[in-house]
């Protein structure tokens, strides 16, 4: 899949924007601030309908403009598809698909990115909530149908935490206990599809990001993933009615000091994916090189597994600034190894950060216009 | 902001469910503009109606009586009770004319962060019609969300201990509706309670 067009109507600092796109490597090169991560937002919009950059829809409207819209063409072997999203400062935003209402979380079923930015650092470095991020990220992508299991499990999360917190103060306490074995119920059921399609993924990752990282390090350092569960699972792969009947049986042992504490303190959102090379954690051993190696060789392993299963062929890749983070023979490798991908969106500050192969349609952006360099 | 009390009504527009505060403005200036819009109707009927209206002492659906309209027709089938969130979907049940039995209304859903937990819901009521071992059948149809099956899972394993049949409406395709266009949830609901034809 590819985009083989993008405009843009009062989106960020753009007031218009019209770029047609051929096949392979789109560079934009910029300095700070003219909108090269602006261009690319837009795209990755479609496909994820949130923002790498700020949690609200109305930062992406530009000043003073009550809505913009992104128009973006696909081409998916001899299909073409037109994408277009309205997102709105007051009122629902609304969407079209090939010129007919359409509802915008479809969107992500027609269009798939992988984005590698600098703060996939926070992959490696940060809290066990980006790792959770990334890996329910993809999970969603892969299976669509989690992604409201994940927002039903949030939710149920809230409900069980509140009734907790009540269930401690109030006196009547043993009366309102009988209802947190419903909640019991719900979040575990809806917690235990979500551990299981973490340990799938995390399984079905280990391949593709132990070639990435041999392929961006240039060495075998033995990379490895292992989910670390709040709710201890038996080895070995889980039916999700195993996996329903240990949470179960955690939460139940557990209950006193829960109800103590007025929190939830198992399942999956206390859980996290433990990275290591030649057997030591990432977290705590990993050099920086090492560590940006990983962050990378997860992005691309993502990258490769979409392509693998997804109907829609090779995810959309978007590098954010990434070469200007990298040494050159890292920028190389990375390079060859991104080289096969039907396209690529590169912003760079100075064309030079770039890798010559690399350099393939370059576009100069400055002050919300987007112009085709000359080579 | 308009001058007092047109922003006044502007405002308690605003406050009730589904309106905007362009709605309400829209709505005000027609109350102001339209001369054929008789005001002192519908202050009667918003008067009458908090006087007048009370729950059926059985169900729970609204009423003007002591007991609703389907709770006092004798051709309703009484070995059967639906029990559903709202008076609403009494209503919305009996469009259909497919369930001939009553019903009853909880009044809402088990939600501990809006402090509903089932003491407030009408379920010792439920439990009280049930004794008289009338009721063969208790269809639970609460909404197909997070509370909603919340609820449904309390009352089934409330009701597990009585000699009752407890059925859950089913969730899945809408008819008349395209396969494809069907989102992965409703989907794959329609999957798990696939039904066998031959």
């Amino acid at each position: 899949m590819r985009v083989s067009s993008i405009s843009l109507r009062d989106f960020r600092n753009y007031a218009e924007a019209d770029i047609t796109i051929e096949q392979g490597c789109v560079v934009l090169v910029g300095s700070n601030g003219q909108g090269k991560t602006n261009l690319i937002e837009a795209i990755n919009f479609l496909a994820t309908l949130g923002s790498h950059r700020s949690s609200t829809e109305s930062a992406m409207i530009r000043t003073g403009e009550d809505a913009a819209i992104i128009r973006v063409h696909l081409a998916h072997d001899d299909r073409q598809i037109l994408l277009e999203a309205q997102l709105n400062r007051e009122g629902p935003n609304k969407a079209q698909f090939n010129r007919s209402t359409a509802r915008l979380r479809d969107f992500p079923r027609y269009i798939a990115t992988v984005l590698f930015a600098p703060e996939d650092l926070l992959l490696i470095r940060g809290d066990p909530a980006s790792r959770r991020r990334f890996l329910d990220e993809l999970i969603v992508t892969r299976t669509p149908r989690l992604s409201s299991i994940l927002s039903d499990y949030e939710r149920a999360l809230k409900q069980r935490n509140t009734l907790l917190k009540t269930a401690r103060f109030s006196e009547a306490s043993v009366g309102k206990l009988s209802t947190l074995d419903i909640w019991d119920d719900r979040l575990a059921t809806l917690g235990s599809e979500i551990m299981v399609e973490r340990q799938r993924l995390v399984r079905d990752l280990a391949g593709p990001v132990a070639a990435a990282y041999e392929s961006i390090a240039g060495a075998d350092h033995h990379p490895e993933l292992l989910m670390k569960e709040s709710v201890l699972l038996p080895l070995g792969d889980s039916t999700i009615d195993q996996t329903t009947q240990a949470f179960l049986a955690v939460l139940n042992s557990n209950r006193a000091t829960e109800v103590e504490r007025g929190m939830t303190l198992y399942g999956p959102h206390r859980d996290d994916v433990e990275f290591s090379l030649n057997s030591l954690p990432t977290k705590g051993y990993a050099s920086h090189g090492e560590t940006w190696s990983f962050a990378l060789s997860l992005r691309l392993g993502a990258a490769r597994l979409l392509r693998a299963e997804s109907v829609l062929g090779d995810p959309i890749l978007i590098l954010d600034d990434v070469f200007a983070e990298l040494d050159a023979s890292r920028r190389e490798r990375l390079a060859s190894a991104v080289s096969d991908f039907e396209q690529i969106f590169i912003t760079a500050a100075v064309v030079e950060d770039v890798p010559a192969a690399l350099l393939q349609h370059v576009f100069r952006v400055e002050r919300g216009t987007i112009a085709r360099a000359l080579k | 902001m308009y001058e007092g009390i047109v922003q006044e009504l502007i405002d308690e527009l605003g406050r009730l469910p589904g309106i905007g505060p362009k709605s309400a403005q829209r709505i005000a200036f027609h109350i102001l503009q339209t001369e054929s819009f008789d005001v002192s109707r519908l202050a009667s009927v918003l008067v009458e109606v908090r006087e007048k209206v009370r729950f059926c002492e059985i169900c729970g659906n609204v009423t003007q009586e002591v007991t609703c309209s389907i709770c006092r027709d004798p051709r309703r089938d009484a070995t059967s009770i639906c029990v559903v969130e709202e008076a609403k979907d009494v209503v919305a049940i009996e469009r259909t004319r497919e369930f001939k039995g009553f019903y009853h209304v909880l009044g809402g859903a088990i939600s501990p962060i809006d402090g509903i937990g089932p003491d407030n819901l009408r379920i010792r009521q439920l439990m009280t019609r049930l004794a008289d071992n009338t009721v063969q059948e208790v269809i639970i149809a609460t909404d197909p969300n997070l509370e909603g099956e919340a609820t449904a899972t309390y009352l089934t394993r409330l009701l597990s201990s009585l000699e009752i049949k407890v059925t859950r409406l089913a969730s899945g395709l809408p008819v008349g509706g395209d396969l494809e266009y069907a989102d992965e949830v409703t989907l794959g609901r329609a999957f798990e309670g696939r039904r066998t034809v031959s």
